[in-house]
């Protein structure tokens, strides 16, 4: 198929539509307002659901009674429409329904900004919401990594019962790229059936679909069950990518989305001056790439890394957490909706190869 | 004749059928039924008219209302 | 020619036989009954899900054999909205306390409602909290005794009880709402026929239906079931008028009460 330039939100709702995924609610927020713009008019088009509901709070509460029909379902919110979610994505973790979240991250906390930023980590990763689940979480750089993420992220949804989510930032939602479709659209007939959905009591017992387990024993075996899938992930679905890493590197970027694309830049830039720096960018933030991140770091050649972000240092910690002290790490971040640019990271890089020992987790 | 039975185990005592047969034909027992409630009994079977009040008043449905021969039905339900 | 027993009165086949954890005398079990009889009677128990709130009701899906979801507090009219947009053919009802729709979920049921969302929602209405132990709803009835104002209800300090059904009738968009009562035989199947012809307009696909059932809560109201009823009758009665007012099935938006 032929590629066609588009707004990042809007490839993001066409890529849903070619995953078979035609129900979609809502609630208006900036920078994610487009895709709700668009599926209202695409999705009469191709016979789906779409809803703007009175709140995210509601949004999210339909997308659970939409999930239990057995049909993919998605919304695309921003941070603090996200963090109206967290109670329905909680019940809908403890309930095992598959439902796919977009968070398009503005700067934080409270209403914030509108402008793009990185500081939803924590609450996509260690789960915003109450109770023992998390979250797969997928992070694309670029546009055409957002389509193909979007269409994984019902397949991964579905595959393990659990709410995905993935994470862009106003960057992505807001600007125009070329992107490539596949031809055919996934049929939601084709799609295997659930055999857990609630169909109609026609010839078998009732399914219930909860999370209450008022039995504690009950509950312990459900949040096992829980924990088991996120195992799996971590065995199954970690998705990284390495960028010009090399044994001439001193440092090791690690960023992920937009930062990691600016990042590519800085490198880029900096191998034209003879300086070779390497990027690790994670692509999954859950399961987190931490066996690959720690191979890397015990290299020889690496002696700092340098973690950046557009937050004031979150996925630095699972960075940490996955070099276990190993090597020293580094953090630089701006946040408040400022997206840096590669010159920043360039002269960052280079005042860490000048003196490595003195930087801290601060920022420059 | 009309009469009824009252399953004594889904009964938990609330005696709100006592007060609803408009013929009074039933108490409540002094035995208990498996939650430990006193359950309601039917005393004077002769005079039940299968007016089905009790059963629509019980808020467990312990109650089934059951005849034989002819019966009025006294209003829709 | 031996004479068979029939059978004019029993347990409706979309209910289950187990034992309810209701209190004795808890209209929940009244309530449940009728929705059941309306699924029986309207044959549609192979296709309809209903939707369990948080309060005494939480277990509702125990007691019927249709498939259920469990909503978080006061957002079971999102999970009806979410499941009937995408199962129009399906049978959706809710189920819910004073607590779950006229507090918690206050915009969901208004913002359902408005939207002609087609599912049927039942709201018990006992002027209290049951399930967490008797604390004050937005429908407590002024000087009453719960135990978030053991003085009473003081209307100067938090106002007065909310009336769900003249509340939504304030919306323009059609549909069916009726308040009944199950505190006496007489009013029950008076209140059997509001949720049958609620039931009825979801499978004509006509509207959203609200029956609000004035519920008694004999031990939190520190009654016997048959004092709660006598108190239902002499304090809510007055205060939440039984009737419809507004019936979609009318030209009129309201029609006369019942």
């Amino acid at each position: 198929m032929a590629k066609i330039l588009m707004k990042g939100n809007e490839a993001i709702a066409e890529a849903a539509l070619k995953a078979g995924a035609l129900n979609y609610f809502c609630y208006p927020i900036t920078p994610q307002t487009e895709v709700a713009e668009y599926l209202a008019r695409r999705m009469p088009e191709v016979g789906g659901v779409f809803l703007q509901g009175e709140s995210e709070l509601a949004v999210a509460n339909m997308l659970f009674g939409a999930s239990a029909t057995g049909k993919r379902v998605f919304t695309t919110s921003s941070s603090p429409g996200i963090s109206l979610m967290q109670e329905a994505i909680s019940y809908m973790a403890g309930a095992q329904l598959p439902v796919v979240i977009v968070n398009i991250m503005r700067g934080g906390p409270g209403l914030g900004g509108i402008l793009p930023a990185q500081s939803d980590y924590f609450q996509a990763t260690k789960a915003g919401g109450h109770g023992d689940y998390r979250l797969l979480v997928l992070a694309p750089s670029t546009i055409q990594e957002a389509v193909d993420l979007m269409m994984l992220s019902f397949h991964l949804a579905d595959k393990y019962r659990n709410p995905v989510m993935m994470i862009g930032d106003g960057m992505i939602g807001q600007m125009m790229e070329p992107v490539e479709f596949p031809d055919k659209y996934v049929e939601p007939e084709e799609l295997p059936e659930k055999t857990w959905a609630a169909t109609g009591a026609k010839g078998r017992k009732p399914y219930v679909i909860k999370s209450l387990f008022l039995d504690p024993v009950l509950l312990e075996k459900n949040s096992w069950v829980l924990h088991e899938k996120y195992e799996q992930m971590k065995k199954n679905e970690v998705r990284y990518e390495r960028y010009k890493i090399s044994e001439k590197n001193e440092i090791l970027l690690v960023a992920y989305g937009t930062m990691a694309r600016i990042c590519q830049t800085a490198i880029d830039d900096l191998e034209a001056e003879g300086i070779s720096v390497g990027l690790f960018r994670p692509i999954t933030l859950f399961p987190f790439p931490e066996k690959q991140i720690q191979e890397e770091a015990v290299k020889k050649n690496v002696k700092n890394l340098l973690v950046i972000e557009m937050s004031t240092a979150q996925m630095c910690e699972d960075v940490e957490r996955a070099v276990l002290g190993k090597k020293p790490i580094k953090f630089f971040g701006r946040t408040g909706g400022i997206v840096p640019a590669p010159e920043e990271v360039i002269q960052q890089i280079k005042q860490l190869l000048a003196k490595p020992k003195s930087a801290s987790r601060k920022k420059a | 004749m009309p009469g009824v039975t009252i399953d004594k185990n889904h009964c938990k005592g609330c005696e709100l059928c006592v007060r609803a047969c408009p013929q009074q034909v039933l108490a409540m027992s002094r035995k208990i039924g498996l939650k430990g409630y006193f359950y309601a009994e039917l005393f004077d079977s002769s005079r039940c008219i299968g007016c089905r009040i009790c059963a629509i008043t019980c808020p467990d449905a312990a109650i089934e209302v059951h005849t034989h021969g002819t019966t009025f039905t006294l209003f829709d339900y | 020619m031996a004479e068979q027993n029939t059978t004019i009165f029993a347990r409706p086949e979309a209910m289950t036989e187990t034992i309810t954890h209701y209190c004795p005398g808890c209209t929940h079990g009244i309530i449940h009954r009728l929705v059941a009889e309306a699924i029986d009677t309207l044959g549609v128990r192979e296709r309809t899900v209903g939707v369990a709130p948080v309060g005494c009701s939480v277990l509702a899906y125990n007691y019927f054999f249709t498939d259920f979801l469990e909503a978080p507090h006061g957002r079971a009219p999102a999970l009806a909205t979410g499941f009937k947009r995408l199962r129009p053919d399906m049978i959706v009802f809710t189920y819910q306390g004073d607590g779950d729709l006229a507090s918690i979920g206050m915009a969901e049921i208004i913002h359902a409602a408005n939207r002609g969302e087609k599912f049927t929602a039942i709201f018990v209405n006992n002027a209290i909290y049951g399930m967490t132990g008797g604390q004050m709803a937005p429908t407590t009835m002024p000087g009453q005794i719960t135990t978030t104002c053991p003085s009473g209800r003081n209307v100067a300090q938090v106002g007065y009880p909310i009336k769900m059904v003249e509340l939504l009738s304030g919306l323009v968009t059609p549909m069916y709402l009726e308040r009944v009562s199950v505190h006496d035989p007489q009013h029950i199947v008076m209140a059997k026929r509001a949720i049958r012809k609620a039931f009825q307009y979801q499978i004509d696909n006509q509207c959203f239906s609200l029956i609000e059932v004035l519920s008694t809560c004999p031990t939190n109201w520190g009654k016997t079931p048959t004092e709660a009823t006598d108190w239902l009758t002499e304090h809510l009665l007055p205060y939440y008028p039984l009737g419809c007012t507004k019936d979609f099935g009318t030209k009129e938006d309201n029609s006369g009460s019942v």
